[in-house]
């Protein structure tokens, strides 16, 4: 009985897992899209409920309250959003996922900080990953959001000294990497760490035009995949770094497939507004 | 590098690999849905949140973890909902046409 469950488990995600592949590949052609869209939420429902039956999960009422507020937020957006406002939509549903990814190692930080447990190399650094990744999903999310939604202004926004400042931020961010290598439980360096990645995602969408956003969303929504992964790595969890391996991948080849479309390459997406700005205020 | 490391890199190189082979070829009507849908499976990340904040003691983990659950479920319902409604307005589109 005491391997009964965790089994059970293991293989509830291997199905999950499996059901997320065949969903995907669904959502690509139009006659199945639809199916694969509920075979993958059909996995992700089998997910959850093998994970609620982990026996190191205890806090049952905080847990439910949690996902039961997220469904009910989470349809009520879905059913009042408009078919116009559909981009900025998953742009902000997007940045939520990147977020929650975020939060958990933040937690799991927080959670070796309190405890005796020495923090290893491995831990440390798939922490300081995640937290990257995942804070860029965040915010670069919600700056698109806020594009598309025309909360601010779409145009590519530059200022003086934008790219050192980047390349400053960088620099930053790698040496606090580095000292927390050294002293992993400082959580001054890993608070740092985390603001400068949330700031590097608002930095990084800002001179993006509104045009482009989609494609932007696009390459956001495979970070918050990889940004899922890098938790799963956190939390040594095969769902988690399979799904975000998923989506991931299949987001960047949908990113270039959407830049295809548009006749413009991925760089010149992301990098117009400093290099041939005159290129990029016309495209799209 | 520990061996788990080094077993979960495998599992991550190979999904990857897998995922870049799932998508080819898509219409361009279907790219925001496409988007949307695999934006859902993203919120895979509510499974870590529940193992985080599943902890008995009421810590600043489990509390960032609740905040995650939060997050990651609007992101995994409102993701496939609306996923489901603009796929519904497509067929019906073709259906009129």
């Amino acid at each position: 009985m005491s391997n009964f469950i965790p089994t059970g488990i293991e293989l509830s995600y291997l199905v999950a897992t499996a059901l997320f592949f065949v969903g995907l590949k669904n959502l690509g052609s139009p006659a199945t899209a639809r199916k694969g869209n509920v075979i993958a939420a059909v996995g992700m429902f089998i997910a959850i409920v093998a994970t609620l039956l982990n026996q190191g999960v205890l806090n049952y009422e905080l847990i439910l309250l949690g996902i039961v507020i997220g469904s009910v937020l989470g349809a009520i957006a879905a059913y009042k959003v408009e078919m116009t406002s559909m981009p900025q939509m998953v742009g902000l549903l997007n940045g939520l996922g990147g977020g929650a990814s975020t939060l958990v190692a933040v937690a799991e930080f927080w959670r070796l900080l309190h405890s005796v447990e020495t923090v290893s190399l491995d831990n440390t650094i798939t922490m300081i990953l995640s937290i990257l990744i995942g804070g860029i999903t965040l915010t670069g999310s919600f700056v698109a959001f806020a594009k598309l939604q025309e909360l601010m202004s779409g145009s590519p926004i530059t200022f003086p000294l934008q790219q050192p400042i980047n390349v400053l931020l960088l620099i930053g961010f790698l040496v606090g990497s580095g000292y927390l290598l050294i002293a992993p439980k400082d959580p001054t360096v890993f608070l740092i760490l985390t603001g400068i990645s949330l700031l590097l995602g608002v930095l990084f969408v800002l001179p993006i035009g509104g045009a482009d956003m989609p494609v932007v969303i696009s390459l956001l929504n495979s970070f918050s995949g990889l940004a899922a992964s890098a938790a799963g790595f956190v939390l040594m969890n095969n769902i988690l770094i399979i799904s975000g391996a998923l989506v991931g991948a299949s987001g960047i080849i949908l990113t270039q497939i959407m830049c295809k479309g548009m006749n413009r390459t991925l760089s010149s997406v992301l990098f117009g507004a400093f290099g041939g700005g005159a290129k990029a205020s016309g495209g799209g | 590098m520990a061996e788990g490391l080094i077993g979960a890199l495998f599992v991550f190189v190979l999904a990857t690999l897998a995922g870049a082979e799932v998508i080819n070829k898509v219409p361009p009507t279907l790219h925001t849905p496409l988007m949307s849908g695999s934006n859902a499976i993203s919120g895979i990340a509510v499974i870590g949140a529940i193992l985080v904040a599943g902890d008995r003691n009421l810590n600043l983990s489990a509390i960032l973890g609740f905040i995650a659950i939060v997050f990651a479920t609007i992101n995994v319902v409102g993701g496939f909902l609306v996923t489901d409604r603009m796929l519904q307005m497509f067929k019906k589109k073709e259906v009129k046409a």
